[in-house]
């Protein structure tokens, strides 16, 4: 049985159909990646799976049990810890606060929290702003506070959205590395809604294609870039 | 007790401890006249803080707290005045009910998510109904009484718009107990409360509680997503904030002696309750302390001063604290506690 099933889900805004039918796994202890054009869904479906919207239809299982339709609390209790595609750090409050806040998830003691909080931020290469407040940094460092944020809840399974978009190739790769050693270290599995295909290729052992809100094609990265409708909607002919 | 301390630069310690001696002693150093003006100051940086609770630290926008110090005044005066009961245990009658009347206005704005300006509006309209209730409490108790076949003297009487009053006492004996005596008393029980709000304060700012707040304040969205029960802590805020705010109801009670609801639930205090954390700082520690401080003595200095010159003008006060408000939100946005713990190198060092 996989960490995450995702089955048939839909979801609709006034007849606007953002998701059809989308169905996936996760097993724990994997990276996949979702991919798609602009509006294909992909940030919907993360908020369907977050308990952001509840869906139309379909059914999603984490460990085992239903969590669709539950608030975004309680999926992040469960143990499913996300990203912002738009970053929305605590900007009064410093990255180290920010990041205790989310370390305060896995425990009720403040002083573990901070531990555990420049822990992770340490990772990510933020610990020299971790007194800075989060207002004062740049969209790339921001983006690593969510990151550092969602870890911080040690979650079972990790949603990244777009965390790589606006970062140097160099950046990609310190981000590739971290995410994998995060993977490696403590088992989180990991799913990444990324254009950079830099990252994807060098993260994913599997890969979902999204496309008007359905899934067009799912399989490991060598073939999805082959794929001719990905290739057609998405990645254009030079990706090959 | 460390972490009331943690992390506080010694000038800091030095500053605090100087500036509460000074207030102990004040008493022996300054007239009455003085000391009635601190009394005042201590009463709104008392409330302040308690006000600051749910909008410095949780974000929630109350513009109704006259509702629970008028609801924790009018609780252990009517108790005292009618049954003889105790203000301390009237007091805790009092918080029992500003902490239900405060779960009643969380749980309507936050199970229908009414959030800012619609909030705050929400907060005023529940203040403005209960003075108007009070107003008319003799003809509600008298409908009561006649819908029940209970007799009207078993109604604890309020008072209505004529007011309610307390039995004044002689002022040299100071009881404690029953709160009946001089202003050094009363200003001695507020300064004690002040200092324990301030430590209470702290205590819950660097706890898992304040993190949370404060996550909830600058972004409830990204709150939910690491875990945080929004509506629970938000609930939380409102009613421990309601509950801080009886206290100074009960005080206004026994200080002044006397209670109409036209004045303790009016809009007007809930601004003048508000300005003080506004001014000297949003959210922090010391900044409604400081505020009362700055405000109070101020307002009254400049009519003073006016008398003395000989002019009388009505709502020179108000004039006065809406210039102050001003400079602040232009000059200083973030309040003058931030500026001035910059400056002296007073602010906790993480």
């Amino acid at each position: 049985m996989a960490l995450l099933e995702v089955r048939g889900i839909g979801k609709s805004f006034r007849g606007l159909r953002a998701l059809h039918d989308v169905s996936f796994d996760v097993p724990a202890g994997a990276i996949h990646a979702m991919i798609g054009p602009n509006g294909a869904g992909k940030t919907t479906c993360f908020n369907v799976m977050a308990g952001v919207y509840k869906p139309d239809a379909g059914s999603i299982h984490f460990d085992g049990k239903p969590i669709a339709g539950l608030r975004p609390d309680q999926i992040c209790r469960a143990g499913i810890g996300r990203t912002f595609q738009v970053v929305k750090p605590f900007p009064g409050l410093s990255v180290l606060d920010n990041v205790m806040v989310g370390a305060l998830n896995a425990t009720d003691s403040v002083r573990q929290a901070r531990i555990e909080a420049l822990r992770v931020l340490e990772l990510l290469h933020l610990a020299d702003k971790a007194r800075h407040v989060a207002s004062s940094l740049t969209l790339p460092e921001r983006k690593r506070i969510e990151v550092a944020r969602a870890m911080a809840t040690r979650p079972k399974l990790l949603l990244l959205d777009e965390v790589m978009a606006g970062l140097r190739p160099t950046e990609v790769d310190e981000m590739v590395a971290v995410f994998r050693r995060v993977n490696q270290e403590t088992g989180t599995t990991i799913l990444l809604i990324e254009h950079v295909m830099r990252a994807v290729m060098a993260l994913a052992q599997h890969i979902v294609v999204l496309h008007y809100g359905e899934k067009i094609c799912e399989g490991a990265p060598v073939d999805v870039v082959r794929d001719p409708a990905v290739l057609e909607c998405y990645l254009g002919e030079e990706a090959v | 007790m460390s972490v009331l301390f943690d992390g506080l630069p010694r000038r800091s310690l030095i500053a605090l401890a100087v500036f509460f001696g000074l207030l102990l002693v004040a008493p022996w150093l300054v007239n009455a006249y003085v000391l009635s003006i601190l009394v005042v100051v201590l009463y709104y940086a008392y409330a302040g803080q308690s006000w600051n609770i749910m909008m410095g630290f949780a974000g929630q926008l109350s513009l109704g707290h006259s509702l629970y110090v008028g609801l924790g005044a009018y609780t252990a005066a009517a108790l005292f005045v009618r049954y003889g009961v105790n203000p301390w245990l009237g007091l805790v009658v009092a918080v029992g009910v500003t902490t239900v009347m405060g779960a009643i206005v969380g749980f309507l704005a936050f199970r229908f998510r009414i959030g800012g300006v619609y909030f705050a509006i929400l907060t005023i309209a529940f203040a403005e109904f209960t003075r108007i209730g009070f107003d008319h409490a003799p003809l509600i108790t008298a409908a009561l009484a006649d819908y029940t076949g209970i007799s009207v003297d078993k109604f604890p009487a309020l008072g209505g718009s004529g007011g309610l009053f307390l039995p004044v006492t002689n002022l040299s004996s100071n009881d404690l107990l029953n709160l009946r005596g001089a202003p050094i008393m009363f200003y001695y029980v507020m300064l004690a409360m002040t200092a324990l709000a301030l430590a209470f304060c702290r205590w819950l700012l660097a706890s898992k509680l304040g993190y949370y707040w404060q996550a909830i304040r600058e972004n409830e969205e990204a709150a939910a997503a690491l875990g945080i029960n929004v509506f629970r802590y938000k609930m939380i805020a409102v009613m421990l904030s309601a509950a801080m705010t009886a206290f100074a109801g009960v005080f206004f009670a026994f200080y002044y002696n006397n209670l109409f609801p036209e004045q303790i639930f009016s809009m007007n205090r809930s601004i003048e309750l508000i300005l003080g954390p506004i001014i000297g700082g949003l959210g922090t520690l010391f900044g409604p302390i400081l505020g009362a401080f700055v405000l109070s003595p101020l307002a009254d200095g400049i009519t003073e001063v006016l008398q003395w010159a000989g002019v009388e003008i009505p709502g020179v006060k108000q004039v006065f604290y809406g210039v102050c408000l001003l400079l602040v939100v232009v000059f200083l946005p973030n309040g003058i506690w931030p500026v001035l713990a910059k400056r002296f190198k007073l602010g906790r060092e993480q």
